[in-house]
């Protein structure tokens, strides 16, 4: 069997066993990176630093030494930052920024002995659904070139997709796992807010991201979890979730789902999307599942809810890139006030500059009420909704964007891109875990089902991803 | 007539370890940018972690000066720009700060004044600009140092009134043990705002003068800001709401250049940091660490140790001062002697720097040292004097430092009495003025043999001596 | 709620923003926060009489943190990336054109 072909699970095992060392691992990964550049899934390359923690990995091994990720190549997303090693965020602004310190997730891969082997595009500071928003070029979607991998974490999932790692890191604040994962037909899981640490994730909505997994199939993703979830000290929002299962049973014999109407009762869906999350759906019920129907009232708030809230916090997350402490300053600056302005204007890109605008307007004085403190309290209740609905089944399903992964350059409306992610934003709204695995296709392209559950049972979840997959694998024959 | 109403804002440097959001050292001074991590110098991706201590001091301040503690309480963010702001907003307090009302009550006037508060509040102080020819260094060593914000209601008339209020308030913050108060260091600094409106009229349109580091500026820029709102209304013209700055080289004020983007802030909840709540029982184990306070101190020195008000009212106005004075009465130096001697000499030195902050550099076992070879009779006053400047600002034992500077006198009756009998007979004409009732010679003599035995000698056997004499 | 975005808007917004914008990006901005304002307008489609404001997404409270010292950062590694600094190896500091208050 090709290394490539691995999962995670099973490269881990193939260590174990003897049978392949993270050396050849490494190298495959850097090779096919290399063979496939065009794709673009990567800002940053650490080829040596990579081939030396592969080393050491083996000789970790050799010395009798086992962590859950030893040797493992896995991929970071470039607004996770790196000690040393450059974190651009996909914007010219961090061209040549080199953080100082490890986030907290990556200080946990290393501790379990994972092997870095560069950092993912992205839409510049995760703002974007397409990955067309990167300072550093669009990503081609490894499964059809002329399409986008989806975004933010495009780099991620699409590097996942070609087998240029294991597995990688994304971040999550509206869908910026999930869609991706759907457009890359890979498995793209956001925990539960607050069950891995934020600290070293470069803020775009603070109350909304959430770091997690792109990975081959729902065991990865578990493996995955487990070595990143947990308490932190240095993030006041972290905490310690239960205990997550062993292994998952891919079982949905008995276990009740939900499909909420106002999911579906809409022509932004389009037809063949539609198609395949309703052959899952019936593949599921085939299975055991029981489906019921659910009602979240407020969705149709939660896009608009969602673009007020991030929209505000980004305003005030981005306001420290301004040219006095790190990254870009732009040349010829007479006054403070001049650094501010033209090193902002120079090096944001348009969307981040529309958040921004965006953001100081709900804030601004005279609309706070109207906006900021309204779609707040709208959040409450789309959070209360939710927890009705998850009160009376294992898990709400639904298709995890509208669509499949457009065409490049096809989405030049950014309102319309917007609803891309109008299935995937209100789990944020919400902070709920969700993962999105891929099930049949539509117009050539991987449809992605999203699954949400009660806060930290990714494991339920997972266990039902792992159900979906294998009920696709039944149905389509893959 | 018109009136100045004033209001302050007045921002006290907590004194804890370790800064509000992360664990860099807590310290005034060091060469710039070395008390300072990614948390503090605003990095990407960094998040704050709440100093238990720092929200403890500040509910601590607010039981201290009366307030309702907010049994639910959480931070705001107050976005604007400026290089000594790093994450480009201020973690503060907007609609549920920590503590609400209370008040400072201070004699003013031979009355009881009280100035109400509005609340008060824990932000992060920001970092430090030094100023060098065509550019600004910036440092952000005091960058998240906690701060209180004691917000006052408009209730102050006068500069005399608002300098009483801040040297009460200074007192009291010193004695909660929650801030150093050193103005000359900038952990004590004060915004005031004032209007001017005719007596009984509603207020009229106030300037915000901001960042006043001494009791002095704070009365000179009252003084200016009150004369120059005067001088605009009476001339015919508006006062404009603004926020200014007083130049105390110059001794004038001047609007601030900078809009502060006309102060539109965009508050909202910060999310990074969960709210912080309060049980009874907590609140009450925090008000068991305040320690006596002034005004109960004062019934103390006045009724138990007899001393006259004004001496317990200087005593106590300093929570170091009084201590020191507690530590050497309860080891048994007379409670008036004591106070004497602190009131005059220490204070005197305590106060010598010129700045508004008391700095006592004598331990109470020094003083202790002092005051009872005083007490023994084994130095004189100007001995006691010399010896106390003598270990001010070292750990020097007072009593080695008395015999190398050959301060302590003599005691020896021997001694004294041949040097006695030698200024009699060398002075046979005073001697004989004295005898004959010129008590006013009484000092010549002492002073002779004072001299002639080096000023070593008590006086206390010379006056024995002279009694003897006259029979 | 209907809101009316204008030009002087924009421009105030983006002198909040520190960002400055051509005519042409101006009139480009103004339409998207029109439209965007234009969406909001569903958000009084929602009841909240009876919603409280939130304080924090979360139920937790009292996260804090001990008051015990950890040692800070090398100067040199927090101003390895500064555009523009001053002072001796170890002390230095960020430079920006003087600030004028």
């Amino acid at each position: 069997m090709d290394i490539l072909d691995m999962t995670l699970c099973e490269l881990v095992a193939a260590l174990d066993g003897g049978g392949v060392s993270s050396t050849e691992a490494t190298a495959a990964c850097l090779n096919r990176i290399k063979d496939t550049q065009g794709l673009n899934s990567f800002i940053t390359v650490c080829e040596d630093a990579a081939t030396d923690a592969a080393r050491r990995a083996d000789e970790r091994r050799a010395r009798g030494e086992r962590a859950p990720l030893l040797g493992v190549p896995v991929a970071v997303k470039d607004n996770i930052v790196t000690d040393g090693i450059r974190t651009t965020c996909a914007s010219k602004f961090l061209q040549n920024f080199v953080p100082p310190y490890d986030a907290t997730v990556v200080q946990k891969l290393k501790a379990a002995g994972a092997v870095i082997v560069g950092k993912t595009n992205m839409d510049e500071f995760a703002m974007g659904s397409t990955n067309e928003n990167s300072a550093y070029g669009v990503v081609k979607n490894a499964l059809d070139p002329a399409r986008v991998p989806g975004g933010s974490s495009g780099g991620s999932a699409n590097c996942v997709a070609a087998r240029q790692a294991f597995a990688a890191l994304g971040s999550d604040t509206g869908g910026s796992i999930r869609q991706p994962a759907a457009y890359c037909g890979v498995v793209g899981l956001k925990p539960t807010y607050s069950a891995v640490s934020r600290y070293g994730l470069i803020a775009f909505a603070s109350s909304l991201d959430q770091i997690g997994t792109l990975t081959r199939d729902c065991d990865d993703a578990l493996a995955m979890l487990k070595v990143l979830s947990g308490k932190d000290e240095r993030d006041a929002t972290s905490a310690c979730p239960p205990a997550y299962p062993d292994i998952l049973r891919g079982d949905v014999r008995g276990k009740t789902l939900c499909i909420a109407d106002e999911f579906l009762n809409t022509d932004k869906l389009d037809d063949g999307v539609r198609a395949a999350f309703e052959a899952a759906v019936d593949a599921l019920q085939k299975r055991g599942a029981v489906i019921k129907r659910a009602s979240i009232k407020s969705f149709a708030a939660a896009l608009s809810v969602y673009y007020v809230l991030s929209g505000a916090e980004a305003s005030s997350n981005l306001a420290r890139f301004d040219g006095v402490k790190y990254g870009m300053r732009a040349e010829g600056c007479d006054s403070i006030s001049d650094i501010y302005v033209k090193s902002r204007t120079e090096f944001f890109g348009a969307e981040v500059k529309r958040r921004i605008m965006t953001g100081n307007y709900v804030l601004s004085s005279g609309y706070y009420d109207a906006y900021y403190l309204k779609a707040s309290k709208i959040r409450t209740v789309i959070k209360k909704e939710f927890y009705a609905a998850l009160d009376g089944c294992d898990a709400i399903i639904s298709p995890t964007a509208p669509t499949v992964a457009p065409k490049l350059g096809e989405q030049s409306d950014p309102h319309k891109t917007y609803l891309s992610d109008m299935y995937t934003v209100p789990v944020n709204i919400s902070g709920l875990p969700a993962v999105s695995v891929p099930f049949g296709a539509a117009h050539g392209m991987p449809v992605g089902v999203q699954i949400i559950g009660k806060c930290f049972d990714e494991g339920g979840i997972l266990d039902i991803g792992k159900a979906v997959m294998l009920a696709d694998r039944e149905v389509h024959n893959a | 007539m018109l009136k100045a109403t004033i209001g302050c804002e007045v921002h006290a440097e907590l004194k804890t370890n370790t800064k509000l959001f992360c664990g860099c050292i807590n310290e005034f001074g060091g060469a710039p940018n070395t008390h300072c991590c990614p948390v503090c110098s605003g990095f990407p991706g960094v998040l704050p972690v709440l100093n238990r201590r720092a929200v403890e001091y500040t509910v601590r301040a607010g039981l201290a000066l009366g307030c309702e503690i907010n049994g639910f309480s959480k931070w705001d963010r107050k976005n604007y720009f400026y290089p000594d702001l790093p994450k480009a907003w201020q973690t503060s307090q907007y609609d549920l700060p920590l503590c609400v009302g209370g008040y400072v009550e201070f004699p003013f006037d031979g009355q009881t004044k009280r100035v109400r508060l509005n609340r008060i509040h824990l932000e992060e102080d920001a970092g430090k600009l030094v100023h060098d020819g065509g550019v600004s260094l910036v440092d952000y060593n005091r960058c998240g140092v906690p701060l209180i914000e004691i917000v006052t209601e408009p209730d102050m008339h006068s500069a005399e009134e608002v300098v009483a209020f801040l040297t009460a308030l200074k007192s009291i913050l010193k004695y909660t043990g929650v801030s150093d108060v050193k103005m000359q260091e900038g952990s004590l600094r004060c915004d005031v705002n004032l209007s001017v409106a005719e007596d009984g009229a509603p207020l009229g349109t106030r300037t915000e003068t901001k960042n006043l580091n001494s009791f002095r500026s704070v009365a000179r820029a009252i003084a200016f800001e009150t004369r120059r709102q005067i001088d605009v209304i009476e001339s015919g013209g508006t006062v404009e709401q603004e926020t200014r700055r007083f130049d105390d080289n110059k001794g004038v004020g001047y609007a601030m250049r900078s809009k502060e983007d006309a102060h539109d802030y965009r508050y909202f909840p910060e999310p990074d940091l969960p709210p912080v709540t309060f049980t009874d029982a907590q609140l009450d184990g925090i008000r068991a660490e305040i320690p006596t306070l002034p005004a109960a101190r004062v019934k103390t020195y006045t009724e138990k140790y007899g001393l006259p008000a004004y001496d317990a009212e200087v005593l106590t106005a300093d929570k170091d001062v009084a201590d020191l004075f507690e530590r050497v009465v309860e080891n048994g130096i007379e409670p008036k002697k004591a106070s004497n001697f602190i009131m005059s000499e220490t204070l005197r030195l305590a106060k010598s720097s010129g700045s508004d902050d008391v700095e006592l550099k004598v331990n109470a076992e020094q003083l202790y040292a002092i005051l009872k070879m005083s007490a023994d009779g084994e130095l004189n006053n100007l001995a006691a004097k010399s010896l106390l400047a003598e270990v001010w600002g070292s750990d020097a034992d007072p009593r080695e430092t008395a015999r190398r500077l050959n301060l302590v006198q003599s005691n020896d009756a021997g001694a004294i009495k041949q040097i006695f009998d030698g200024v009699i007979a060398a002075n046979p004409k005073q001697t004989a003025d004295f005898l004959a009732g010129n008590d006013k010679l009484r000092g010549y003599f002492v002073g002779q043999v004072m001299r002639a035995a080096g000023g070593k000698a008590n006086p206390k056997i010379i006056n024995d001596l002279l009694d003897k004499l006259k029979g | 709620m209907k809101n009316t975005v204008t030009t002087a808007d924009v421009r105030h917004i983006a002198e909040l923003s520190k960002l400055s914008f051509t005519d042409a990006e101006c009139e480009e901005m103004r339409a998207h926060l029109q439209k965007q304002v234009a969406n909001f307008e569903i958000l009084d489609s929602v009841d909240i009489s009876d919603v409280p404001p939130t304080a924090h997404i979360l139920q937790a409270v009292n996260v804090l943190r001990d008051d015990v010292v950890r040692p800070s950062f090398a100067n040199a590694s927090l101003l390895a990336g500064a555009p523009d600094k001053s002072g001796d190896v170890g002390e230095e500091a960020y430079v920006v054109p003087r600030v004028v208050d």
